[in-house]
This record gives structure tokens, sequence and C-alpha cells, in this order.
């Protein structure tokens, strides 16, 4: 085998990586390295220390351990039958990469996922030796997040989830069928179990002792997992109905959209298509009207007869223009509740229109300075010096919105 | 009134606040900072206290960031707005007012800017790698005045580090962490650190060039950061590569799969995996059961528990929310309610197998809470055998059915559970059925009706009694128990198990 040096692998195996959406490093617990004997904070916050010309924050250090994997899923690069380069870190140069780049200042932590080599449980265990290796020898002090293997031994996950900050496992696929067709290895049912231990374990690790001591917190920046879109049949009404069960079900912190991309090497069983960027998206947009504006699934997905979301058009806009005859809201008399359904209002802008208009009428001025977008929001509000009269169910308002249609190019 | 550049919030606050105990208005005053040259009233001390002031504490934070904008107006701003705030103190709730979203604006660069300096300084090494305590160092070009109220920061972060953060204003530097700050430090000449070589290898690589938005990029890092940012260096050239390199990910040819697949799926086979507990067969059938829909949205499969020989057998409705995360029956709430009715009638629960009519957790998704509903018929069919083939199994003496769902799966008629309770049904099998409520009744109208909870709860105690006493192996029974007394027309029990 080559001997790489460490810039090669690193090469190799954060090009493996990046199909990881998620670089979150927010929302663990507060602590920092003040008293002089450790390195590394977290303060609630995350940091994107750097960000990529495809859009995307790196904050943290996200690569695999190795990129050999005994399986064969058709939508992933370190599939066991692509031919790509593949390579394989030690523990201590893990270790020594993370500490580096940290004092540099060019992350908050690591992000450590992992092929699946040997066994799922090697593979784990080699994963919480780098986590135990920063925490105990390096008193590395800030955000570790590690991708759970699936199939590895409860007791190797309740030794991550109190080293790392975030677990992780991915559901790869919104259907079980799907995971059945492209990544046959995988299990959707014992996934789903790992992620039910995840939560009970963190449910546990809440419960003070008989003594009032409380046990060492278990992955304080809680779990997430990760979809591809675009990959199989499902439509945006099946994705995101998993996405309730899952954050219902598991509690999660989030649930991550990543649009299919081509990667080298692809299958033949799943062309390569150009990513579904506008639809990965509009379900982050669904996703939180679901989660932080009251919205129910039914909502959001029944405004198409496919079950898809509207390209054009974002999803409260589109629910807004079928339910005109709710609008337009008088904002200084709507419940908190139907201010969140105004297009264009955001839960910061709802919070000032209602903590102004204890002590007076809100105008229409006061809302722009307040942080609404009044392009999309003035047709659906009334407010102090305004009224949008026949706007609101004018035949051409969707068409004020989505973008003019293109010329279909001749060649 | 002059403010100095080093220590300017609390310069500030403490001149404001004798200027406003003083009742100087706003038009009387002209504040310097470190841009304007001094005025007429610079340097004035102020006098001792008139009046007591107070101030919205949310005020004080936002002072607190505004001091350190670069508008040279910023001070006289504050001040004008804690002028008017003497009389109107709920103008800090007023997201209209223009002067308080003007100051906000201010804030919210400020705070941006913090932010930005936390995330774009890059150190170099400066000291000796093996010494005890490293040494770096960085050349940084903030918008604003930020570094001294970021300093600490960076100070509880690299705590077990010296570290010095140079700009063209006020520089910092830290050591034994102990802070200071230093005034128009000339631009250092860092060393070459190795490091940062392995991080634009790491940049160039993270990156996806099949999804190229340079807007999203730009708009978070702006340009102005990015002469002191060693990865910003390649962004063009990997901008002008990434549509070919897209291009060619989709022409290539599939190729044909290594040698090594084939011993990796054996290896992949050999594999056990620590989850797989129970191997009988039955267990393993029910785990792959997708007869009804219920498979796709539930955790597990969730079987029955109990002694395999029990005498009694509890069916319930279907798992709950913590039956469906554990994988084990009757541990939720009207689980913990079962077993502590159980024990007042002294009935032993490990002597008991409790299992229910419908395997999977059926709910409704909404929010961060999965509603619990009840399976209706063609689950409750679906699921019908695997339940037989746990009577069969057990074949227990009497099977105590647990509310609606249960007692429909059991005997199949859905008459109304009121009239029905407490009274032993007949299967076609011939196995004995007591009907009773499922716990869950209890904890609902619990809250609702204290009196009819209490006849509830009485009613539930008497059929698990009635149960456990049917159950126990026939002795001499004591003649006018006075616990209870043997009904009319008992059903022929098959032959005691011992």
């Amino acid at each position: 085998m080559v001997q790489y040096s460490t810039q090669q692998k690193l090469a190799i195996l954060s090009d493996a990586a990046k199909y990881d959406a998620s670089c979150a490093s927010s929302g663990s617990t507060k602590r920092d390295s003040r008293a002089g004997k450790s390195l590394g904070s977290n303060e609630g916050s995350g940091i994107c220390h750097a960000y990529a010309p495809d859009g995307r924050c790196i904050s943290l250090l996200k690569i695999l351990m190795t990129n050999f994997c005994i399986y064969d899923c058709t939508y992933c690069v370190n599939r066991v039958s692509s031919n790509v380069a593949r390579a394989r870190f030690s523990v201590d140069e893990v270790v020594k990469l993370t500490i580096d780049f940290y004092r540099r200042n060019y992350i908050e932590g690591l992000f450590l996922s992992s092929g699946v080599i040997r066994s799922p449980d090697a593979t784990m265990s080699d994963m919480v030796q780098i986590a135990r290796k920063l925490r105990k020898e390096e008193n590395f002090r800030g955000y570790i997040h590690l991708k759970t293997i699936p199939d590895a031994a409860p007791e190797l996950i309740a030794e991550a989830g109190l080293l790392a900050d975030r677990l992780s496992i991915n559901v790869e696929l919104p259907t079980d069928a799907a995971v059945a067709r492209h990544a046959p290895e995988k299990d959707p049912a014992q996934i789903r179990k790992a992620m039910a231990d995840v939560r009970l374990r963190k449910q546990e690790a809440r419960e003070r002792s008989f003594t009032g001591k409380r046990p060492p917190r278990f992955a304080p920046a809680g779990q997430s997992t990760q979809m591809i879109v675009g990959a199989d049949g499902s439509n945006d009404a099946t994705i995101l109905g998993q996405s309730t069960r899952l954050y219902s079900g598991y509690k999660l912190k989030r649930v991550y959209y990543s649009a299919f991309s081509p990667i080298p090497d692809s299958s033949a069983k799943l062309p390569l298509i150009s990513p579904p960027l506008q639809r990965e998206h509009r379900l982050y947009q669904a996703d939180w009207l679901l989660r932080f504006y009251g919205f129910d699934l039914a909502e959001i997905t029944s405004v198409t007869p496919d079950g898809n979301l509207d390209l054009e058009i974002d999803p409260k806009l589109a629910w807004a223009l079928q339910h005109r005859g709710l609008f337009p809201l008088d904002v200084n008399r709507a419940s908190r509740e139907m201010l969140l359904r105004v297009p264009g209002f955001g839960t910061k802008t709802v919070g000032r229109i209602l903590s102004t208009r204890r002590h007076r009428a809100v105008r229409y001025e006061d809302i722009a300075r307040m942080g609404g977008s009044m392009k999309k929001a003035r047709a659906f509000v009334t407010a102090g010096g305004w009224s949008p009269g026949a706007l609101t169910d004018s035949a051409d308002l969707r068409a004020r919105f989505a973008p003019p249609p293109e010329q279909l190019s001749l060649l | 009134m002059q403010i100095p550049r080093i220590g300017a919030a609390e310069a500030w606050r403490d001149a404001a606040r004798g200027f406003l105990q003083q009742n100087i208005p706003p038009e009387a005053l002209i504040w310097g900072g470190a841009e304007t040259a001094p005025d007429l009233f610079g340097g004035g001390s102020v006098r001792g206290a008139a009046r007591q002031v107070s101030v919205p504490r949310s005020f004080l934070a936002l002072a607190g960031s505004v001091v350190w904008h670069t508008d040279p107006a910023r001070f006289a701003r504050l001040y004008a707005f804690l002028w008017r705030l003497r009389d109107t103190p709920h103008l800090m709730t007023d997201r209209g007012d223009p002067d308080l979203a003007t100051l906000r604006r201010m804030e919210k660069n400020v705070h941006r800017c913090q932010h930005k300096m936390k995330a774009f300084v890059r150190f170099r090494e400066i000291g000796d790698p093996k010494a005890a305590r490293r040494s770096f160092a960085a050349w940084f070009e903030p918008t604003h005045h930020t570094v001294e109220p970021t300093a600490q920061f960076f100070a509880r972060r690299f705590g077990d580090m010296d570290w010095r953060i140079y700009t063209p204003g006020i520089s910092v530097l830290c050591e034994g962490g102990r802070l200071r700050f230093l005034k128009d430090c000339p631009r250092p000449d860092l060393p070459e650190d190795a490091s940062e070589q392995l991080w634009v290898t790491y940049f160039q690589n993270i990156f996806n060039p099949a999804r190229l938005k340079v807007k999203a990029m730009t708009s978070e890092m702006p340009k102005k950061y990015w002469k002191n940012m060693p990865e910003a260096a390649a962004i063009p050239e990997l901008i002008a590569a990434a549509p070919a390199r897209a291009r060619a990910m989709a022409q290539a040819a599939p190729t044909l799969p290594p040698a090594r697949v084939k011993q990796a799926q054996a290896q992949q086979a050999r594999f056990a995996s620590s989850w797989t507990q129970d191997s009988a067969a039955l267990v393993a059938e029910v785990n792959s059961c997708t007869r009804c829909p219920l498979h796709c949205a539930a955790t597990q499969a969730v079987h029955g528990a109990g002694p395999p020989d029990a005498r009694l057998m509890v069916v319930g409705e279907q798992p709950g929310d913590l039956e469906d995360l554990q994988g084990l029956p009757f541990v939720g709430p009207a689980g913990q309610l079962f077993d502590a009715v159980a024990r007042e009638v002294g009935l032993a629960r490990d002597a008991v197998y409790v299992t229910n009519a419908v395997k999977h957790f059926k709910y409704r998704a909404r929010g961060r809470r999965r509603i619990h509903q009840s399976p209706d018929r063609s689950e409750i069919a679906a699921c019908a055998p695997w339940l037989e083939e746990e009577i069969r199994h057990v074949s227990p003496r009497l099977i105590l059915a647990l509310g609606a769902t249960a007692a429909f799966a059991l005997t199949g008629s859905a008459a109304p559970l009121a009239q029905r309770r407490g009274r032993v049904e007949r299967r076609a099998d011939g196995v004995a059925v007591l009907i009773t409520y499922h716990p869950s009744y209890l904890l609902r109208v619990q809250d609702k009706d204290k009196e009819a909870a209490a006849q509830a709860r009485a009613a539930f105690r008497g059929d698990l009694a009635q149960a456990w006493e049917r159950v126990q192996p026939r002795q001499l029974a004591p003649r006018g128990s006075p616990t209870y007394t043997r009904p009319q027309r008992q059903p022929e029990l098959r032959t005691p198990k011992l």
C-alpha cells in the first residue's frame, strides 16, 4: 500500500467527508480554559471560521478517520465498490491535527466520521479513542461531534456520548424501502433503535440521583441526522414526514437535508444529476416552519398536488397565497400564532411587534425597522398608515414573488 | 468630553452617569473620541452625585456594545437616547423608535464585527512548539474597535497558551493569562507556520465543486477579511475549476469494482451486532413484520415479556412513547400505574406475562411530541396472529384485557367497555378473558374528575385482585373469603400448571 504524508491523507479524508452537511458547533455546555490548564472553550453559539465557495460554513475539522469501508451504499463516494484513493489516519494524527488547527483559531473542534472497517465495533472504538485522547490527554474543551456507527455496541455509544458534544447517526434516505435499495447493509430499524438509545441515555443523564448529584451530561449538544434528497423518488411530504417523526421521537436537534451531489467514481445504479439545491433550500424552510412557526405538516405539503414544495416561492408564502381569506391581518391585534404565519415576518420581527404594541400602535414604517420584509408582508397585513386594499386578493400576487419565466435556450 | 481609546466603555458610562445626575442636556455636550480633536469642554471632570439615576439593564448592554462602533457620533447618540430614556423607560422595548433602531443597528454591526473577529483571526506560532506554554500571534484588521470587548473571548478559549493579536488600532497581548492592551503597534513580521499549508489543503478539499454558491460565501466571509486569511488565496482557483470538475464527475464512466469487494462483504457477513439479542423465531418474525404500515414510523416492535409459563397474561393496547424507545412493554406512565396497583393487591408482577394487542407504536408527530393514536381494526387484525401465537405459547389460565382495544383483539367483540368491565368472557379457544380499564384511562380521568377517578381506580384494583385470585393454584379455597367470592358461573379452567 502507498504511504501517504499527513497532508495527502488530509486531502483524501476531508474530500471524503464533504458530503456530511452538518458543521454546527452550537448549543453545548458553556465551558472555558481560563484556569490555564486546558485548551478551548464553548460559549453556546457556534462560530463559522471560514466559508468554502460552496457557501458552506467551515466550523469544525470535518474528516473521516478512514475512507476504507466494507459497506456498498450506492450514493456514497466511499462505498466498497468505488475506486477512489483510500487512506487512514492514526489516532495520534487526528489528535495532533485537531489541536494544531484549534490553537491557530481555524476551527471550533472536530467532526469525526468514518468508513466502517473490520467491524462496526472496531471502527467505533477507534473513534472513541480519538475523542478520549483529546479530552483526557490534551485537555481539549472545544467541540467534538462524533458520527455514530449504528451497529456499534451500546457501551461504545455510551462512552462516545460522555466525550462528545454531539452524536449523529444518518438515516441516509427518507424511506426504509429506499435504504434497503441503496444501502443494503444498513438496517433502518437498527438506525432508529440507536437513535432511541441516544435519546434515552440523554434523558437519564438529566435525572439527579437520590443524593441530588447530577450525572455527567450525555451528548449535551444533542443528536442530529442527515437525509439525502433526490437520490430516491420520495416527495417532499415523505421527507418532511420522516423528519417530524425523527424530531418528535428522538428529540433530534437537527435533521440535515443533503441534496444528492455528484461524486467521483459514481455508481452505475445511481445516475448523476446536478444537485437539487433549491429543493434542499425549500426543505430547510419548511423544516423551520414546522419547528418554530407552529405549522402542521399537512398545511405545508398540501400546497401542491404531488406533495412537493413549490420551488419558485417559499413554503410560507405558498401557504399564505392559498389562504388569502385569513389575510390581511391587523398587526396591532393579531395573535402571535397568526403573525408568525405572515410571509416576511420571522420570529424576531413578531417578538418586536408584540413588545412594541404594548405601548403604542405599530405603524407600517415601524415594521420595516423591526426587520420585517415588507416586500412580502405588505400584501398580507394592515398597520398604522397602511392597508393593502385589493392587493391581497389580486390575481397576479403570486407573479410578484415568483421569478420571471425563463426563455428556453434554443441550443 | 473626551473618551479614551482603551477602557472606553467604563469611561463613557461614568461620564454619562455624571452628566445625567447633573441634569446636563445632550445639546450642551460635545463628545469626543479618539477620532475627534479635543473640544472646549474636553477633560472636564464630572462633579459629585446630584441625583440618583436608574437606567434599564438592557440599555447598559446596548451601550456596552455601541461604544465600540467607529461612528464618531456614537457617544452623543447614546447620551441623547439615554436622556430620552429618563422620562420614558419603556422606550427600550419600542422597536419602532428611529433612534433606538439606529442604536440597535450599530450594536448589530459591532456584534457582527466581534463575531467575525472570533472567527477570522488566524494565529501563527511564534515560539517553541515544545515549550510548556506555546506562543502564537496574529495580525487582524477589524472594522470597528472590537479588540477590547473581544479579548476576553480569546482569553477564555486559549487558556494554556500565550497569544497576541495585533491590529492597526489597539493590540492585545495575553501572557500567563493576563491581558495587556497597547496602542498603535506596528504590523509585526510573523514567521511562516507549517500548519497553514495543512489548513489550506483542508479548505481546498472540503469544498464541493458540484455546489458552487459564491454569493453565499462572500456574504458571510466578505472580501475585506480575505487578505489576512491564508485559505482565501485558494478561492479564485477553486471557483474557476469547479464547473469543469463537476462536469468531469458526471461524464466519467462507472468503473469496475475493485477486487477487495468480495473479501469486505464476507467480513461484513461475519459481524454479529451486539444489538441483536433474542434469536427466537417468533421474536425475529415480529421484528420484521410489515403486515401493516405502523412499522415504518415506529422504532421497533415491542414484544411481550414475562415467564413463558405464566398463569396470568395481561394484554394492553399498544406500546407508548417510552415502550417504543426502550423496546420493553409496560415501562411508560400507564405501565408504572399498572405496577403500582399490582403491588397494592399483592400481584406478583414478575410472575405475569405482559404484552400488547398491537406490537408497534401508533402516533401522530406534533412538533416535538408524539401523540398517541389508538390502533384501528385493520391494524389490530394485522397484529392478531402474533398475539394468538403468544397465547398459544404461554397458554395462561386467565387473560386480563386492559381497555377496549385489548378486549376487541382478544374476544372479537367491540361492545362498549362500561358494561363488560369486571366480567369474564370466554374466547373461542376456551381461554377466559377478564376485562378491565386501561391504566391510561385512569391517568386521563385523574385530572378531570376526582370522584370518577377514585371510582375507576377502585374498580381497576378490584379487577386486578380478582384476576390474581383466579390464577392461584386451586387449594381448599377458604369459604367466605373476605376479599373475593367466587362468581356463580365459574368458567371451566384447564389443569392448573405447577
